[in-house]
């Protein structure tokens, strides 16, 4: 049983329209769960951070991490998708 | 709940500041490999290790994959094989198979052609030794090192001598590659069985079967974090250097656990150390001067890398379950653009590089000398820094390359994370007599310290 769920889901780049559209509607089409999301456009730099639910997926992480990258090349923009514990290790006790 | 400005943060350590795992290192015990006859031994480590160590890559690019940081090496470390070659005559075979062994798990490097001689030499030990050149040459992912002192046994000046001719035959042997075969060639005092960092690292005898160890890196991080607090008192840099140290050392305890886990092998130690690489943004040097030294190398140097290798050990300490290995900052010269940039500005010598030794984890590393520089001279460099590492009671090395052919200002390169160097200049006065004296140089006393 593989005890990490989650991962952190992180699109940069420059707005456009459906950005979260795309990458929403990949990540269902993995039965991945959002769990949260937040998002912020300055200077029209785009910037997405989004947790998600990885317990169940019907692929394996590597084929979802390289779906998101494909997408984000054809977007434009920087997807990158990250099990959480890189970041609950480096900034929490 | 990890916030926003967590991840972007760890996301601008990786991608700007060259956050990285250096290494995963896996240690192999090779005790049971034991037996008479070269190339049935040779057989038996190449069957050990490729077992062993089959599904380190993988693991490794999946952990990379998992979480995101870039792993930059895959290694394994064997039990020194002056250890377990006592009953051939000939350790080359058994050299030839960690090679091949390392090349068929898909490592970059395999270390572990080592004999400990802090005390004396067995002749299986001194074979191996004098086998180094040869070996080293004739491979291209074996690593070699010879501890010739310690703290409590002195230095064999015996080994000394030799080690001093080994370097300038595999210089030699590997001329058209710039004295390359010397890059994977060190010689320690004090060394430690536990380190995940080549060209030195070996699995000790006090280890068991196997293990996972990890070397972090991360210099361009601290440099970063201290551009934020330009000019503020040195406490405040070093709680600075701490805070970057721990958060880079958790990364590295997570990749360790991970490859413990999923490789089903014991997790050994996470290894602190601010390991450099030719990248720009990727150097110790640049910490140093951006703590206020125009050059590295100039006036004041010294205290500033004691306090940068004091505070990344006290950050990484509490990050880690187990600490070990070399655990500092090091300080190699063709490896970090720092370095190499003060060197060629004559800001940074041979002598202010030994000096700075006495603070920093390991020593003399990556350093470029003429081509004709005489054996005993090597031999003489060689325990400088033993000298200095027994009486501290610190691990110090020489990983010196006499670049056949070149002069003082002549430029070498070795490619890769191994980098290029300027040829820097040696005393030209003689050592020979001093190195020829052979014999031992006595353990210090360790009380009456001035």
């Amino acid at each position: 049983m593989e005890p990490i769920s989650k991962a952190v889901v992180t699109v940069l780049g420059f707005d456009q329209k459906g950005i979260i559209a795309r990458v929403a509607d990949r990540l269902y089409k993995h039965s991945i769960n959002i769990l949260d999301i937040s998002q912020t456009v300055v200077s029209g730099f785009f910037n997405m951070i989004m947790l998600v639910d990885i317990s169940s997926p019907d692929c394996s992480f590597s084929v979802i991490k390289e779906e998101l990258a494909r997408l984000g090349d054809e977007i434009g923009v920087q997807i990158r998708i990250q099990k959480n514990e890189i970041f609950e290790a480096m900034h929490h006790i | 709940m990890i916030n926003t400005n967590e991840i972007m943060e760890t996301l601008h350590m990786i991608d700007q500041e060259k956050l990285d795992v250096r290494t995963i290192t896996m240690g192999v015990s090779l005790f049971e490999c034991v037996c008479d006859g070269e190339e049935r031994l040779a057989q038996r480590v190449y069957d050990r290790v490729t077992s062993q160590a089959e599904r380190l890559v993988q693991v490794g690019e999946e952990i990379e994959r998992d979480f995101g940081v870039p792993i930059v090496n895959k290694r394994v470390s064997v039990t020194p094989a002056a250890l377990i070659t006592g009953a051939v005559r000939d350790p080359l075979p058994v050299a030839r198979a960690l090679d091949r062994a390392g090349k068929a798990v898909g490592v970059d490097f395999i270390g572990g052609y080592t004999a400990l001689v802090q005390k004396g030499m067995t002749g299986a030990d001194e074979r191996l030794i004098r086998s180094i050149p040869e070996a080293l040459s004739g491979t291209s992912i074996l690593c070699s090192s010879v501890n010739v002192a310690s703290t409590r046994a002195g230095i064999n000046m015996d080994a000394v001598k030799l080690c001093g001719q080994v370097v300038c035959d595999l210089a030699k042997r590997t001329a058209d590659r710039d004295g390359l075969g010397c890059a994977k060639f060190v010689v320690f005092a004090n060394a430690v069985e536990d380190n995940p960092f080549m060209a030195g690292a070996f699995f000790g005898t006090g280890e068991g079967d196997s293990a996972v160890s990890v070397g972090v890196s991360g210099p361009g991080t601290v440099k970063r974090a201290l551009e934020k607090i330009k000019g503020a008192p040195l406490d405040e840099v070093a709680e600075t250097v701490k805070r970057t140290a721990f958060r880079i050392t958790r990364v590295g305890q997570l990749v360790a656990r991970e490859a413990s886990r999923r490789l089903r092998v014991p997790f050994g130690i996470v290894d602190l150390s601010l390991a450099p690489t030719p990248a720009v943004g990727d150097s110790v040097a640049h910490i140093l001067e951006e703590m206020g030294l125009e050059k590295c190398g100039t006036h004041g140097s010294t205290a500033a890398l004691a306090l940068l290798n004091d505070a990344v050990k006290k950050g990484g300490v509490m990050a880690s379950s187990q600490v070990g290995g070399l655990s500092g900052a090091f300080i190699p010269l063709s490896e970090d653009i720092g370095m190499i940039r003060a060197a060629e500005s004559g800001a940074l010598t041979l002598d202010k590089l030994e000096a700075m030794t006495c603070v920093c984890s390991v020593g003399l590393d990556m350093i470029a000398v003429p081509g004709d520089t005489p054996a005993e001279t090597i031999s003489a460099i060689i325990a400088d820094e033993a000298a200095i590492g027994m009486i501290n009671s610190k691990t110090t090395a020489v990983r010196v390359i006499p670049a056949p052919g070149r002069g003082v200002g002549d430029k070498v390169e070795f490619g890769g994370l191994l980098g290029w160097a300027p040829v820097i200049p040696v005393h030209p006065f003689s050592s020979a007599e001093f190195i020829s004296r052979g014999g031992r140089i006595p353990a210090p006393l360790n009380s009456l310290k001035n």
